[in-house]
């Protein structure tokens, strides 16, 4: 089947792929049909957690694709994330409708209070679901392809091009902190109500957002394994190996590095549009360009040019976060960079590098033995 | 700055070889941070001839090269491919798919990717994104793959990843993604650095069987492996044509002696 197709040879990904499976299932029994006050009762917001680490487990893999296997460090992927994220949060500002503080039926609240008398026209149409849920994908792709096509076109590449990506994401924070961008400035999209009718309170829908985000993270994984299984993704190794090379076999690398870069982006957008409904807040924070050094520090403890890594460092390193600011605030980030420091200089290539080595040898200990 | 503008000239099919020769080189002109390594260089290769390029070390042969492969743009002069390809308004990749193909001085395989492999990158064929995610080997091209390693003697090889290969095991395996690549001419730098005398002699075999149907040109230190192959020899010294002739002619050459010794 097409599926065990794209697994075949990922002996990670089935493992990580069955083991989301049965997170699915189980947790919706635990959550819903485990009553409340039984001990094995999963509270709601444990749920929303949970969904939350997922989107960030799918930023990460839209992260690998790029760095590990196209060889391009990005450092402004949560851009992408935060402009999917937007593009859901117009969605949701205009579902309040008329419930805001303000009462008006036909401005988000922010709009009111800065005496605006019509909606802007980048506004329009965030009304209806689908129009937001293609503008989640083509925002984040459309801005990868410009800016691809203009940094990749003129070659532009290593740490250079690091930067530069940072510089996009820190336009983008100091951008939407303006409140004549439209956008709430410094507070944000926030007070959802609901979505296509649901209240964001209620556990159903926040059960069908955690699925989602699962089904999410699935689907983006197998996109992505299928991609770097075709000729496509050899190619694109190729280029991260010996870019001028595969240049004078006649590949345009441009054209494939602006192609996996927009991919990459749009799935980053998912990811974050997935993200909002669960937070329930998006705020030009998001596009601060701290988090997008922190993503790639999930992916390098993850283990990169695995995809299942990037999972793994995603959700083991968010954990730690929620574990860790919760008892020592300020600390978080030195741990972070500690980690990240322990881990390129004794585990290079990550935790799913160790687990491989840790089988190499097993297997090499068996075969002497024999 | 070309990528854009010539994007239509790409799948440019056979070159227009209708006068006898196919690469015409006039006047060209290169100078990196006022060093001249290219001099007023004027140069033909005929269609199916077998070209045999020497000189001494810094005389500019790869400087050659990387102009008519479009890695370096000269400072003035002309570079054509047939009667109607200008290299010069070419990029990279429109060069190598306009028939073209190089084998560099410093064997650059794939090297993260198996020996089959870097043969399936390199073959010639529809080189665009969209076509390379739903593309696979078929009957034909696989086997290309197989019978292009028997030819460069790497059939044991075939899973066995690039990086691992010896230095002239790389070497053949360049030749090879040369071979499938099916260029009409091929530029060959420094091919046998490296290889035993065995592996020297099929090596020569190889290039003079390629010559006729394509034009190659070898740059190539080695003179008793140049004599082997060679019709026609260029000898190129600071960046410009000392001598032309055949290997005798060429040896006798008073300049060309005064070069080599004077060295
Ligand atoms: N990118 C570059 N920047 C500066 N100088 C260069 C560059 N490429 C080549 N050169 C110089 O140009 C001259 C010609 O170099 P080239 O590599 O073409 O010589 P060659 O004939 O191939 O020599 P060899 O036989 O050693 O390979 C050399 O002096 C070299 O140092
Ligand atoms: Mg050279």
């Amino acid at each position: 089947m097409f599926i065990t197709r794209i697994l075949h040879n990922d002996r990670g990904g089935q493992i990580m792929l069955a083991v989301l499976a049965v997170v699915l299932v189980l947790v919706p029994v635990l959550n819903l049909l485990v009553p409340e006050g039984n001990f094995l009762h999963m509270p709601t917001y444990l749920v929303t957690l949970l969904g939350k680490y997922l989107t960030y487990a799918l930023l990460a893999i839209a992260v690998d694709l790029v760095w590990g296997y196209l060889g391009i460090l990005s450092l402004g992927h949560g851009a992408f994330f935060a402009l999917g994220g937007y593009a859901m949060g117009m969605y949701l500002m205009r579902q309040i409708g008329d419930r805001g503080v303000y009462g008006n039926p036909n401005l988000p609240d922010f709009m009111v209070f800065l005496n605006w008398k019509e909606m802007p026209w980048f506004w329009q149409g965030f009304d209806m679901f689908w129009f937001a849920m293609l503008m989640v994908l083509l925002v984040p792709g459309v801005l990868a392809f410009v800016f691809g096509w203009l940094a990749f076109r003129s070659r532009v590449t290593g740490v250079y091009l690091s930067i530069i990506t940072q510089a996009l994401t820190y336009a983008l924070l100091l951008a939407f902190f303006r409140n004549e961008m439209g956008f709430g400035g410094n507070n944000g999209l926030t007070d959802f109500k609901d979505i296509l009718g649901f209240s964001l309170q209620s556990d159903n829908t926040r059960m069908t957002l955690f699925v989602l985000s699962g089904l999410a993270l699935a689907g983006g994984y197998l996109l992505c394994r299928f991609i770097i299984n075709s000729k496509l993704g050899r190619i694109v190794v190729a280029i991260r190996d010996a870019e001028s090379r595969t240049r004078f076999v006649g590949y345009r690398v441009e054209h494939y590095k602006v192609w996996v870069f927009m991919v990459s982006a749009m799935l980053a957008g998912v990811a974050g549009a997935l993200y909002v409904p669960q937070v329930g807040i998006i705020n030009p924070g998001e596009f601060s360009p701290l988090n997008s050094i922190e993503i790639v520090i999930w992916v390098a403890i993850g283990g990169r040019a695995t995809l299942y890594g990037a999972v793994i460092g995603a959700i083991l390193v968010n954990y730690a976060k929620t574990v860790f600011t919760g008892l020592m605030p300020e600390s978080w980030i030195f741990m972070l960079g500690a980690l990240f420091v322990l881990v390129t200089l004794y585990l290079p290539q990550g935790l799913a590098g160790l687990v491989q080595n840790l089988k190499d040898s097993r297997w090499f200990h068996k075969r002497v033995q024999a | 700055m070309s990528e854009g503008a010539h994007l239509r000239h790409t799948e440019a099919g056979q070159p227009d070889a209708s006068h006898t020769a196919i690469l015409y080189l006039e006047d060209l002109n290169v100078s990196f941070d006022g060093f001249k390594a290219i001099n007023n260089l004027t140069l033909y290769i005929d269609k199916g001839e077998l070209r045999c390029i020497i000189g001494p070390n810094g005389a500019g042969k790869t400087t050659m090269m990387d102009i008519i492969t479009g890695k370096t743009r000269p400072d003035s002069g002309q570079a054509w491919f047939g009667q109607t390809v200008d290299l010069l308004k070419l990029s990279e990749p429109e060069i190598a798919n306009a028939g073209i193909g190089r084998k560099f001085q410093k064997p650059t395989v794939f090297e993260s990717h198996s020996v089959a492999e870097n043969l399936e990158l390199a073959m010639h064929g529809n080189k665009s994104v969209w076509y390379s995610l739903r593309a696979r080997l078929s009957g034909e091209q696989q086997a290309l793959i197989d019978e292009t390693l028997q030819t460069i003697g790497l059939t044991d090889h075939y899973h066995q990843a690039a990086g691992a290969l010896s230095h002239g095991q790389k070497q053949w395996l360049e030749i090879g993604m040369l071979l499938v690549q099916k260029p009409y001419l091929l530029l060959v730098d420094e091919p046998v650095a490296g290889m035993t005398h065995q592996e020297m002699e099929r090596t020569a075999e190889l290039l003079t069987s390629l010559a006729g149907k394509h034009s190659v040109v070898v740059v190539e230190h080695d003179m008793d492996f140049v004599r082997s192959i060679a019709h026609q020899v260029t000898v190129l010294h600071q960046g410009s044509v000392l001598a032309e002739g055949t290997m005798d002619e060429v040896q006798n050459d008073q300049r060309v002696i005064e070069v080599y010794l004077g060295e």
